[in-house]
Parts: structure tokens; sequence; C-alpha cells
């Protein structure tokens, strides 16, 4: 690799590079990216902080003296804490059968795996409601039984189970193709059982790209407002994530509060982005 | 052939049937649910939902404003990974990682940042305003909030295509008297056209779901900066199921119609692109 590059012109040695219409086309482009960035992405990070400690540091721990923000805080850690292991358990199954095998169908299964990206987060709430709400398909058997699952804890760990279905399986699926299945047929072949050829041969191929989809899944799984925001019934204390709380927050004018949560929030994707960024480092791409 | 080829490696059982169970009662069990709650409804209350002209300001809204901010991300989308991909500057890596941004903060917190900046007193609304331009609260707010949460998508749908042109190409191109422009139109353009759809339609496909980042910035008066996502939430908040899962299912059948169309625009321009290499 590096001894081809060396043959290949570097960028000063290519035609035309010197001409000011380069340059300028150079610069043009520089500065439109940034400041696009700038005005989209940077200004409402800033913001966010700037807000968030605008009336002092204490302004901004007394936000989370508030027992209902630890709630809200609470309530998006144990929704996580479900949510992503029952995913990332989902998405090594499904990689497994879907790489090491081929069989009919597979394209489609694959497909519809994806399925709920393609879904907006409030209809994703809404399937819920539609099968456990009020007059939903089992509303009445659920209240007949006195259980709760819309406007309860149930709901939101399903709604964002939903939203977040997909993250381990597909960054695992196309990782588990690419690595193949050589070490796993000598493994089984010289006596292996299944369980220690998958926990000493694949999972540490595949370990980056796993711990790669789970923190996507987290970060999302965190953040989530629309799927949640139908299921949860927005009861204080009670059923308010982290993101819904800002809402409240928000539209109460508390404004200090609400980006003080959100402050949280915005260093969760930050942390989120670093992670992604050395897992990069060790060679492996995201899909 | 059998249902699968056969293997040495265990387990196809197991994850096979855990993978379809689970798929089943997550995913599917539930969509069936919402096209049975359509489908129950008389046809001429269906309609009466679908076509009210409540809910068609909101499909102008929200497809109208998807396919804005797609387009804007197609253009700056393009320049964004030329310039990581082409030229080194200081900061290069770390923008790099910040294009993701969008993908890892979550949508309310977009929303009230978003908002906050663009508001009459904000950082960037108050240079807006004495030029007359409004944006929180207009649909312009809404197309910018939708531009920025589906920006990575375009992007990153680009930036591997610009790596695969041949620069061999552009150069020899260019010694041989090509003008730049005409090397972009000739040699760039048709190696990333296709990248710049799939952005296009990954851009839209988000934008026309999302919900979070818009409700801070919309306003949210009915006809004029009310989403489609948002009309479901208030029928839902009425109890009316029926409604709701009608206004869902007109969404997802036109979402994966454009989806389908962009598909079929793509799977054509790579066959007249193969024909014409060939000729």
């Amino acid at each position: 690799m590096s001894a081809v590059s060396k043959l290949l012109p570097t960028d000063a040695a290519r035609p035309g590079q010197h001409t000011w219409l380069h340059s300028i086309v150079r610069w043009f482009f520089i500065a439109v990216s940034l400041t696009f960035l700038a005005a989209v992405l940077l200004a409402p990070l800033a913001t966010v902080f700037a807000m968030a400690f605008a009336k002092g540091v204490e302004a901004y721990a007394r936000a989370f003296a508030d027992p209902d923000t630890a709630a809200a805080i609470r309530l998006t850690l144990i929704t996580a804490a479900v949510v992503v292991p029952v995913n990332t358990v989902f998405g090594l199954a499904a990689s497994w059968a879907i790489a090491k095998f081929e069989f009919r169908g597979k394209s489609v299964l694959v497909t519809l795996i994806d399925l709920p990206l393609a879904i907006s987060p409030v209809i994703s709430g809404m399937l819920f409601v539609l099968l456990f709400g009020l007059h939903g398909w089992f509303g009445v058997w659920l209240q007949e039984h006195d259980l709760s699952i819309i406007f309860a804890l149930p709901g939101i760990m399903l709604a964002t189970m939903f939203v977040t279905f997909p993250y381990v399986a597909r960054e695992l699926i196309p990782l588990m193709q690419q690595v193949g299945n050589d070490e796993e047929e000598a493994a089984i072949t010289l006596g292996a059982g299944g369980w220690l050829t998958f926990f000493r041969v694949t999972l540490p191929k595949v370990r980056w790209g796993l711990v790669y989809g789970m923190v996507l899944c987290n970060a999302r799984a965190m953040g989530e407002f629309g799927a949640v925001s139908v299921v949860s019934g927005h009861i204080r204390g009670l059923t308010n994530t982290m993101p819904l709380h800002i809402e409240i927050l928000y539209n109460e004018y508390n404004f200090v509060a609400a980006f003080a949560v959100a402050s949280l929030l915005t260093l969760l994707a930050v942390l989120t982005l670093g992670v992604k960024t050395l897992v990069e480092r060790t060679g492996y791409r995201g899909h | 052939m059998s249902l699968r080829a056969p293997s040495v490696l265990p387990g196809f059982g197991l994850t096979f049937g855990f993978t379809t169970f689970f798929l089943s009662a997550m995913v599917l069990l539930p969509l069936a649910a919402m096209v049975l709650a359509a489908g129950s409804m008389h046809w001429s209350d269906f309609v009466h939902v679908v076509f009210s002209a409540r809910a068609l300001g909101s499909y102008k809204l929200s497809f109208g404003a998807s396919f804005l901010a797609a387009s804007i991300n197609v253009v700056f989308g393009f320049i964004i990974a030329w310039t990581l991909v082409r030229y080194e500057f200081p900061g290069r890596k770390l923008i790099d990682a910040l294009i993701d941004m969008p993908f890892a903060l979550p949508t309310a917190v977009s929303g009230i940042a978003l908002t906050t900046v663009f508001a009459q007193s904000g950082w960037i609304g108050r240079y807006l305003e004495p030029l007359g331009i409004k944006v929180a609260y207009t649909w312009l707010g809404v197309t910018l909030a939708l531009t920025l949460i589906s920006m990575p998508f375009a992007v990153r749908a680009v930036q591997p295509a610009l790596l695969e042109v041949q620069r061999d190409l552009e150069d020899a191109a260019e010694t041989l008297g090509a003008g730049r422009f005409y090397v972009f139109r000739r040699i760039i353009l048709p190696t990333v056209l296709p990248a710049l759809l799939t952005g296009f339609t990954l851009s839209f496909a988000r934008a026309v779901g999302e919900y979070g980042s818009v409700i801070f910035i919309a306003g949210n008066l009915p006809m004029k900066t009310e989403i489609t996502p948002l009309l479901i939430v208030i029928h839902l908040e009425q109890f009316d199921y029926q409604g709701a899962a009608a206004l869902g299912l007109v969404m997802l059948v036109m979402s994966f119609t454009v989806l389908f169309a962009i598909n079929l625009l793509q799977a054509w321009g790579r066959r007249r692109h193969l024909l014409g290499a060939n000729s």
C-alpha cells in the first residue's frame, strides 16, 4: 500500500493544483463547509451549555436537586439497561443466523430487521398504543387484569426497544459476513462445542463491531423522544424520561433546568462519538 | 434446493428461531395492528380523516420541507464531503467526527437548541430578524431542523464515493486540456451521482418521520406549521386510535412510494450508465 502511494504523484505535483482558480475553489469549499457546520451544529451545541450555565454553576447544580429530574434520569438509565442487552442478544442471534448460514428468504429477513429505521418514531410509539392502549386490541383484557403497559414503564421499554431494534444487528451482520466462517468451522471440526466456539472464536473477532452497535443503540435508547412521548403519558416523576422531562421544563420556561438536563444528554452524545472514533481507530469502520 | 444449505456450524435452529420470533413479536405484530386498525374503519371515515384540510396541510409541510431539506443536504453534503476527502486543513479530523453529532444527539436537545439559536433574540436569529427572515415558528424553521438531523446521511453517503473517484482519470483529463468544470461534469459527477441519490433518499426518509427536533421550532399552528407526526399525536391524545392509524398508514405508504421511486430511478441510471459505457 505505502509503496504504491509513493509512486503516485502527491497533490502538489498534480496538474493544475497551483492555479488561482484551484485555490479559490478550495478556500470557498472549506469556508462554506465550516460556515454551514458552525450554524447548524456548533452554535446549537454551544447554546446548550451557554443556557445551562446562564445563571451560574449553582443554578445549574440546583436543576439536578429537583426530585422529578432525578426520577427522569433514573428512568432513562433503567430503560437503557433493559433495552440495550435485549437488543444485543437479538443482534447476536440474528447475525449468527444470517451470516453463518445460507437459507431462503434471507434478504427479506434482513430488510425486515431494518424496517424500524424507516418508520417515524411517532408511528413506532403508536403501534404499541394500538396494541395495549385503553382502546387497543388488548386494552380491555389488560384493564381486567389490572395491568398497565401504556403510560407505564413496560410501554416505554417496548417503544424504545422497537426504535433501537436494528442497531446492533445491522453492525454485526455485515461484519460477520466479512470475517467469514473458516475459524468457526475449524473449531467445530476439532471438537469444540457451539457455545465455546461462539465465545472463544466468534466474539473476539467481532468485538469492536459489537461495541460500536451497542454504543449507538444506547445513545438512541437514552435520547429517544417521539416514540416514548406517545406511550409515556408524561406523568411527572413517574413516566418522564430525560428527553420528555426536557420538553416539560422547556415549555414551563424553566430554561436553565431544561438545558441542564440537555447538557447531560449532549455529553452522552459527545462520549458516544468519542467511543465511535476510538473503535474506528482499531481499523473497524461502521456499516 | 432445500430450505438451507448444509453447514457444519451449529445453532441455526436456535438463532433463526429466536430472530424470527423476536422480529415477529416486536415489529411485525405491531405493524399488523396498525393496518388492522386503519382497515377496520368505515371507508368514508378513512377518507374524512386522511383527506381533511388539516391532514393535507400537514402532508404538504412534512413532505415539502423534507424534500427541501434532503435537497439542501445533497448540495451541502457534497461540499462537506468534498472538503473532508480532498483538502487537508487544521481540524479536519475533528470535523469529520462531528458530522455524526446529529445521529448521537437526542432530537429533543437539537430541537430546543436550534429554537434558541434561531429565535428572534438568539445568536443567529437576531441578525436575520432585521432582514425580515423569521426562522423559528415558521416552515423555514421546520426545514432547518430537518436539514440538521438528516445532514450526516448525505455526507456519509457521498464520502466513500468521492474516495473512489479515479484521480488519475482527472489528471489525464486535465493534462489533455479539459477544464475543471468539464472534469467535474464528466468524471466526478457520474461517479458520485448514485451516492448523492442515496444520500437524498436516506435524508428524506429520516426527515419525513422526524418529530422531536421539529415540534419545538415549528410553532405547531394547524394548516401552517403542523407536521403529520404531530397530527398523529393529537389524534392519539384524543383517543382517536383509528384516525391516528389511518394517518400513520398514509404516511408510511407515501414515504415507501417515494423511496421506491428513487430506487427505480437509481436502477434506471445504473442501466443507462452501463449501456453508455458499452457503446
